[in-house]
């Protein structure tokens, strides 16, 4: 600890945690090192691969850009927010049935900014669904599987599926 | 039973879910930045310049840095004494190798060349402390092209002056020239391919745990190949005792190549835990990756191909300069020589080839095998070609390709590039593709629309790739310093389940799954009763990894192979305790049974337990029931299909809108036909990735000018179509599955198919070649060159 180390709080997938952190740290470092949500990944470091996608007060952000001193009080969901206890969410359910990841790495992320769409538009058409996820990188599906995944979320979602749990 | 719905009850061949998903789904998934929390952190100093003698590295202020535990030079390692030299896996006559020190000592060669490594307590302070190091570099000039660096006063490695590391030649030269000579009309293409930066989304990372009192060493690690890692880290870098070094693989994000090769970073990590007896760990940033991740491709080549009116082609000959970079990675000598040149005849008969590589060395990022490796730069040479000589002589491009095709009867079939090819119904799978993007069609349409000044372009592509490299033998017979195996281990437990290990290593494409499903039909359990290992030295005996597609047919042909020595074992046993002869019991379904009294039977599983039991087995059978596999293929197995795309350009940008991709791939039979196709999806997206949007580019000082996801244009979703896949399925002979391996088909085939179609979009403008990437610039800038002179 140094003396410019601060004392912030942050409610995680509902959990309200409260840590000390260095000015500079990055939200998603202190998510993965500090606190030990894995979940979200780094691909870039620079805003422009998306892996480290996460919801911060509703909003699909991507974490690695971001100090994590300016977000004490913040509301956060990450991968490990969506399913409820051993259910799926709609998300990962159709993730895995419409085969949507191969490495998984692009993943958590990619849910993450679907989600975001499916809650403002939740009946997408195919090129919007490609429009919202042009800020995540996938080199491994292609994208193809990822966006028959995401059209098919948003029917569990519409059909009554459990809403997403963790945040709340 | 219909027959229709005992092959869709098989497990082998079905589209089941994949067991990796759910955990990587809920983020629990681990991945190698995630194995070891508590680790200090390494951060690697890159070079400033591309080509400097490096006067002095002083590291004091660094290494004073509260947070700080150790900074390390290159002189720090040489003086430990390890072997210190990653090698290349594959010679060539005259082949040089220049000794590649995990950190450089005297001199840089490209940017991404390790100058120190800190240590520090977490990875901010690690990276902070890079900056208090101060180099003093005497800076040389820089040479970034391969057919530049032949001629240049620049001059990389001391060992080779001209540049040259080797200078290959295939085919029968003679041959050629009579083809040449013989021939109606000669079509000449000069192209680049571009170097691709593979960009695996997770970044290469290592950690590094090491016990002094026993000597034990692990590294988890982004591997491809966890025993070559093994076996490299052992004898050629680290020095430290094979049986005393566990690496292991976890979760890994992707690959695509950049995954297979030694690096020096896992080399640093491992040696700094070993310096320190404590753990430490190490992840790229992406912009270090872009500089230290092997590229893919970098080739300079002038083709001709030797022609007749009627389309039948005579011969080929092409001349490559294949970039190699600063460092000779494992497979950068074989990937432009033998994985490129053999793969020149493509689906058609072309009586006389010869082509010449020269590898040379330039100051830039090592290049090695990345997706398609070699049959991909062969491939889109070939396709490129043809499309030309069609254009050239009138006819349209999918009727020269039939003219040329190897027919169905004519297999095993000997190119004159020293390839056999097992199997193919080239036609079949060609004619399904123009049917699906209803080709006929779409040339009325191209016509139609041309009326209106709008460009619409038709690209055929047709591909055989050699999959999972070769036989042992042959390998070694052609420079190679590794084997062509794979190792399986198929073991019952006694209450009747399984555990299959496997050398291969999983970077997305589902092994875990697949290779379940291999042994489940084998051995007819349930597929839930059967475990797959990967990825961990210490869990696998031996292992050659995943790579160059062979996977499937590799490791595939490795567990069927043990899982047949399983039944065999098994099937004596059975015999023993149905008091039968062992030519009497019958194996269906997991179930023994003496043929003629169907309810004299006994389950695998029972037998499982009755084998370790041992009470009641053959005198001359040990107990247990298990079997290992080196199982060494007999050739290549060679994947084949045709890919159509359809573009249309907009002369007024220059943009290149691809309205409609068909893939039709013959990879054989499949284990698990969804993953086939994300196989082949994710593949057309890389190909096509290359066709319009990648290419690395250094400026002249051998500055990475594509440094970031910035610069360099990775294909995104809104920029991608829906692929339309089929397939066909011929069988290889060579396989015991009859798999013939599907992770680079669709890279290899996407590549041409786009540029073919973009030149066909452009044939009024008179344009006969461009080279990768399309971007919008280049393709105006082409339509603006033909038109300059009609406004
Ligand atoms: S790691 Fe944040 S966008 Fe890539
Ligand atoms: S599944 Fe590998 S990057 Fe998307």
């Amino acid at each position: 600890m140094t003396d410019t180390t601060r004392e912030i709080t942050l409610t995680v997938n509902g959990t309200e945690r409260t840590f000390d952190i260095e000015p500079q740290t990055l939200l998603v470092h202190a998510l993965r090192d500090e606190l030990g949500y894995t979940g979200s990944k780094v691909g870039c470091e620079s805003s422009l691969c998306g892996a480290c996608t996460i919801h911060v007060d509703g909003r699909a952000v991507k974490s690695c850009t971001l100090l994590a001193v300016r977000y004490d009080g913040a509301e956060i969901t990450t991968v490990e927010g969506l399913a409820d206890g051993e259910d799926l969410h709609p998300l990962q359910q159709a993730f895995q049935e419409e085969h949507g990841l191969q490495c998984g790495y692009c993943t958590p992320g990619m849910m993450l900014t679907a989600l975001s769409l499916l809650e403002d538009n939740p009946d997408p058409t195919r090129s919007e669904i490609r429009d919202a996820l042009k800020g995540n990188v996938c080199r491994c599906t292609g994208y193809h599987n990822i966006v028959d995944a995401v059209e098919r979320a948003g029917e569990l979602m519409a059909a009554g599926e459990p809403e997403l749990s963790g945040a709340d | 039973m219909s027959e229709q719905e005992s092959v869709t009850d098989r497990v082998f061949g079905s589209s089941v879910e994949r067991r990796e998903d759910r955990s990587i789904l809920t983020g629990v998934a681990e991945y190698t930045d995630e194995k070891l929390p508590d680790a200090a952190h390494v951060a690697i100093l890159r070079s400033q310049y591309a080509h400097a003698t490096l006067e002095s590295v002083d590291v004091d202020q660094a290494e004073n840095r509260d947070d700080v535990v150790a900074v390390f030079t290159g002189a720090d390692v040489e003086e430990s004494g390890i072997p210190n030299d990653i090698p290349t896996a594959w010679s060539l006559p005259g082949l040089v190798t220049p000794q590649y020190r995990i950190i450089a000592t005297d001199k840089v060669r490209h940017t991404g060349d390790a100058i120190a490594a800190v240590v520090a307590e977490d990875r901010y302070a690690a990276h902070n402390a890079l900056g208090d190091i101060d180099v003093t570099y005497d800076r040389l000039d820089a040479v970034t092209e391969p057919d530049e660096a032949v001629d240049s006063d620049v001059t990389v490695h001391e060992e080779a002056p001209d540049n040259v590391a080797f200078d290959f030649t295939i085919g029968d030269a003679d041959a050629v020239s009579e083809a040449f000579s013989a021939a109606d009309h000669v079509t000449s293409v000069d192209l680049e391919q571009p170097r691709i930066i593979p960009n695996a989304v997770e970044p290469r990372a290592a950690a590094a745990d090491y016990d002094p009192d026993s000597d034990d060493l692990t590294v988890w690690m982004t591997s491809q190949n966890p025993h070559l890692h093994r076996m490299l880290m052992s004898t050629a870098t680290l020095g430290h005792p094979e049986h005393k070094l566990r690496i292991v693989a976890p979760e890994v994000g992707g690959g695509f190549g950049s995954k297979i090769y030694h690096y020096p970073d896992e080399a640093i990590t491992a040696w700094c835990a070993k310096q320190l007896g404590r753990a430490v760990t190490w992840q790229a940033t992406r912009r270090e990756g872009y500089i230290t991740d092997c590229h893919g491709r970098d080739h300079v080549t002038e083709a001709q191909l030797a022609v007749d009116t009627d389309g039948s082609i005579r011969g080929l000959r092409v001349e490559t300069h294949a970039g190699l970079g600063a460092h000779l990675s494992q497979f950068a000598t074989a990937t432009p020589s033998y994985l490129y040149a053999t793969i020149l005849s493509s689906e058609y008969d072309i009586p006389a080839i010869h082509c010449r590589v020269i590898g040379a060395f330039t100051n830039t990022t090592p290049v090695d095998a990345y997706r398609g490796a070699g049959r991909a730069e062969g491939i889109y040479v070939t396709e490129r070609i043809v499309d030309a000589a069609a254009s050239e002589l009138g006819m349209d491009p999918a009727e020269i390709r039939r003219t040329n095709l190897i027919s169905p009867d004519e297999f095993p079939f000997e190119t004159s590039v020293a390839m056999v090819y097992d199997s193919g119904e080239y036609e079949t799978a060609m004619d399904r593709a123009l049917e699906l993007v209803e080709y006929d069609e779409l040339r009325d349409r191209q016509r139609e629309l041309r009326d209106d000044d709008r460009y619409l372009g038709i690209g055929i592509a047709n591909f055989v790739e050699s999959a999972g490299l070769s036989p042992s033998k042959a390998a070694g017979e052609l420079g190679a310093a590794a084997g062509g195996w794979e190792a399986g281990v198929v073991r019952f437990h006694p209450s009747g389940t399984v555990t299959v290990a496997c050398g291969t290593a999983d970077q997305g494409q589902g092994h875990r799954t697949t290779f379940a499903q291999v042994a489940a039909e084998e051995l007819g359990v349930p597929l839930e009763d059967v475990d797959v290992v990967e990825g961990d030295t210490d869990a696998v005996p031996q292992g050659m990894g995943t790579y160059g597609s062979r996977s499937g047919p590799v490791g595939g042909g490795a567990i069927a192979t043990s899982a047949r020595k399983v039944v065999e074992k098994a099937k004596r046993i059975a015999a023993h305790s149905l008091e039968a002869s062992v030519d009497d019991v019958e194996f269906d379904d997991g179930e023994f049974s003496v043929v003629g009294a169907p309810d004299r039977s006994v389950t695998i599983q029972e037998v499982a337990l009755e084998a370790y039991l041992g009470h009641d087995i053959p005198g001359d059978a040990e107990p247990g029931l298990e079997a290992t596999s080196y199982y060494d293929p007999e050739n290549f197995t060679f994947p084949f299909g045709t890919h159509v795309a359809v573009v249309e350009v907009d002369p007024e940008t220059g943009e290149v809108d691809l309205q409609t991709y068909v893939a039709v791939d013959d990879c054989g039979e499949q284990i698990n036909p969804m993953i086939v196709e994300g196989q082949v999806h994710g593949g057309i997206a890389q190909g096509v990735g290359a066709a319009l949007y990648e290419g690395a580019v250094y400026d002249d000082t051998g500055t990475l000018v594509t440094g970031s996801m910035n610069e360099y244009a990775l294909p995104r979703a809104h920029q991608l179509p829906d692929y339309e896949t089929d397939s066909t399925v011929t069988p290889s002979p060579h396989n015991p599955i009859g798999v013939k391996g599907v992770g680079e088909s669709a890279t290899i085939a996407a590549a041409p198919a786009v540029v073919n179609a973009v030149v066909d979009a452009l044939e009024p403008f008179d344009v006969d070649h461009l080279d990768m990437p399309l971007s919008n610039e280049r393709v105006w800038r082409a339509i603006d060159a033909a038109t300059e002179g009609d406004s």
